[in-house]
């Protein structure tokens, strides 16, 4: 017998759970107002967040996922990100969103079902994908553009732990390995997709190794820890766009709410365990940080609540007011122009009386 | 100018776009050194290099999907898929995302994709070879369904399909890929989509019909002409979405019309178009709309498919039946 494959599989962290540095603070960060930029919009997620879920329970907001526990991941995603850069996202992605051009209140109408709210992106990004684990071969779509077109920019794309059981999954993964395509792959590893747990979602050790059969680089980071995470997706694009190697990144979370506004987690999750994983963190893990390193103080935070609250009701208050759309609009972009057989049912709806069904 | 086949017109008109557009890349499974299987993009890698004409991993979701993504960043790809049978692992991506990703960000991304596949029985293939399953990329809002039944259409309508700026699905009927020969000039000039094209002027009965089932249909014309009927022939082309001004206006002139197809009857493109005539024209029929069409049953095998596929015969009898109408 000879061992003809082997691989390993890294984990990265740098701030520890007890706030401690525990590799050298990455070049890009030393300036503490980089860091307190981003405790900033975490925080501001965290306001947002709750907002939106009080929003949904009186009944202003759609059915609404949650982002609480998860800011690092996805504000350090949006962080590591460049202007140039494409960025495919999930449903679960306000937090890179927001730092994408996206405006708030467009997320808000998004979630209580107005197209519009997918339009105010940057030009080039794709708006959320709701069909689970479909958008990665949006993003090496977008990569072959670009690499055909010899750029050096990357694309980005992120899904959940669950989604990285579907086929398309690994249909991406592998297209990257053959075509050398400069794109990002992050799994979002919250520990459950709706019920089921990571463990019923796949006997692999790590979903990370998943790369490895794709000839792809695989690693796990830390999700709670936002250095960690605005560094490692910082070496991924960067090999995306100076080599085209693909990188695929695990990054562990946990899921500090129900999975979205429709679901009851208490019919499914273990007690404690979510107190027991709230230990870890990511927002109170920084500041911490913060406060240790005199980077950041009490009358600080004051004044960032405040004014985090105050953004998010200017943004609530845009949202409540957005005029709607007339009803005819669900015609206006089907087509580039709509064919003729089809102008009849356009002129029938716009004189429709509205009906609320149940 | 040499006479050519319907899949050289689809070679024709994808190297012709190509020359005059660098944003058309064609992918697919076997396109490249290959050539595709039925042979519909040989010469397209030598000219064009493997960067525009790529061939993919066997993955037919991942195709469209791609194709997807290629398209927004302002790429024309035409995606091939082997067979009709086996576009379905892209279905998801062409219904959930190409179909509509110009509607959900109101214009700002759009996906001006052509997904081409060969498509129909009759060529006795294995299983999974001969589908006729239009209908169901028809039923999707924000799809283009087009089906070319000559060289020319072929060339015309192909090249139409890949300067439109939303999704095409490009069903090219694998029956007729060699049937046929005709004069069709490399000049760059596209046929109109959501056109239908009256392929035989006549005025006693309206056939619908579309893909390779025109064949028939021109054949029983031209009987019936013998016999003293006059029909009128309507290839549809894009049957979604559908010129049903032109079907009602030959329909206002004969009175009849019987609907020819190879898809499966219930549910099939036939069923909305003679829905239609109701709707719109009942008053012009002087009889009832008959359709002619493949059984609603799985495509057999290739030793019965010749059971299977509508006939000359048939259509000739739908005919009669409907001309004994007074
Ligand atoms: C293809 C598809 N199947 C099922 C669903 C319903 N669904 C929505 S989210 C979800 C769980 C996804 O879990 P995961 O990928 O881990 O992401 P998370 O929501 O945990 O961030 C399911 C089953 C869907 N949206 N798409
Ligand atoms: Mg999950």
């Amino acid at each position: 017998m000879n061992v003809i494959a082997t691989f390993e599989i890294a984990y990265y962290q740098y701030l520890n759970e007890a706030s401690l540095l525990v590799e050298t603070l990455p070049s890009d960060l030393k300036n503490p107002h980089e860091l307190q930029k981003i405790y900033r919009l975490m925080v501001l997620l965290r306001t947002f967040d709750s907002k939106a879920i009080a929003l949904q329970r009186t009944g202003k907001l759609g059915t609404y996922p949650s982002t609480r526990g998860q800011e690092a991941t996805f504000v350090g995603i949006g962080a590591a990100l460049q202007k140039s850069d494409v960025f495919v996202p999930y449903y679960r992605d306000v937090g890179v969103l927001m730092q994408r051009g996206v405006k708030l209140s467009d997320i808000l109408l998004y979630w209580g079902g107005d197209e519009r709210g997918n339009y105010s992106s940057m030009a080039e990004d794709f708006p959320y994908s709701v069909p689970v684990g479909s958008q990665p071969l949006h993003a090496v779509g977008i990569a072959t553009a670009i690499k055909i077109r010899k750029q050096k920019r990357a694309v980005l794309t992120v899904c959940g732990e669950g989604a990285s059981s579907q086929g398309d999954f690994y249909e991406a993964m592998n297209v990257a390995g053959v075509w050398k395509l400069p794109v990002v792959f992050v799994v979002s590893n919250n520990q459950w997709a709706i019920s089921v747990p990571r463990s019923a979602q796949s006997a692999s050790q790590t979903i990370a190794q998943k790369a490895i059969a794709a000839g792809l680089q695989g690693e796990q980071v830390d999700g709670n820890d936002v250095i960690a995470v605005y560094e490692r997706v910082s070496q991924a694009l960067k090999r995306a766009r100076e080599t085209n190697e693909a990188t695929l990144l695990e990054i562990i979370t946990y899921r500090q709410s129900d999975h979205t506004t429709a679901d009851d987690a208490s019919r499914y999750e273990p007690q404690g365990v979510r107190e027991e994983e709230w230990k870890k963190e990511p927002i109170e893990r920084l500041k911490k940080y913060l406060m240790n390193t005199n980077a950041w103080t009490e009358e600080q935070e004051h004044a960032l609540h405040k004014e985090c609250a105050s953004d998010v009701e200017k943004i609530v208050h845009e949202y409540i007011n957005a005029v709607p759309q007339a009803p005819e609009s669900m015609f206006d972009h089907l087509y580039e122009t709509l064919p003729d057989i089809y102008a009849e049912q356009r002129e029938h709806v716009s004189h429709k009386e509205a009906v609320a069904h149940g | 100018m040499a006479d050519i086949t319907l899949v050289e017109a689809v070679t024709q008109a994808l190297a012709y776009e190509m020359r005059h557009d660098p944003d058309v890349i064609v992918l697919g499974e076997d396109v490249g050194k290959d050539g595709g299987v039925f042979r519909a993009t040989v010469g397209l890698l030598d000219e064009f290099g493997p960067e525009r004409v790529r061939d993919t991993p066997l993955a037919e979701s991942m195709i469209a999907g791609l194709a997807v993504g290629m398209a927004a960043q302002g790429l024309k790809p035409v995606a091939e898929f082997q067979f009709m049978g086996f576009m379905y692992p892209g279905y998801d991506q062409i219904i959930n995302h190409a179909s509509r990703m110009r509607n959900r960000t109101r214009g700002r991304i759009t996906c001006p994709v052509v997904f081409r596949a060969p498509y129909g029985c009759g060529i006795h293939a294995p299983e999974h070879h001969s589908e006729s399953t239009e209908a169901i990329f028809a039923h999707i809002p924000g799809l283009r369904v087009v089906i070319p039944s000559s060289p020319a259409r072929a060339y015309g309508l192909l090249l139409a399909s890949i300067r439109d700026p939303d999704p095409v699905i490009f069903l090219e009927p694998s029956r007729l890929y060699r049937w046929s020969k005709q004069a069709v000039p490399d000049d760059g000039k596209a046929l109109p989509l959501d056109k239908c094209f009256t392929l035989r002027v006549g005025t006693d009965i309206t056939l619908v019909t579309w893909g390779a089932m025109v064949k028939e249909t021109m054949a029983a014309a031209e009987t019936l002409a013998k016999e003293g009927v006059s029909a009128e022939v309507i290839d549809v082309a894009t049957i979604k979405p559908l010129d049903i001004e032109t079907i009602l206006a030959s329909v206002e002139k004969t009175g009849r019309c019987v609907i020819i197809h190879e898809a499966a009857r219930t549910c099939g493109v036939g069923a909305d178009i003679s829905a239609l005539i109701a709707e719109r024209g009942l008053m012009y029929l002087q009889a009832p709309v008959q359709r002619v069409t493949g059984y609603d049953t799985i495509v057999p095998y290739a030793r019965l498919e010749k059971f299977y596929l509508p006939s000359e015969k048939q259509i000739i009898d739908a005919v009669n039946k409907v001309m004994e109408f007074a």
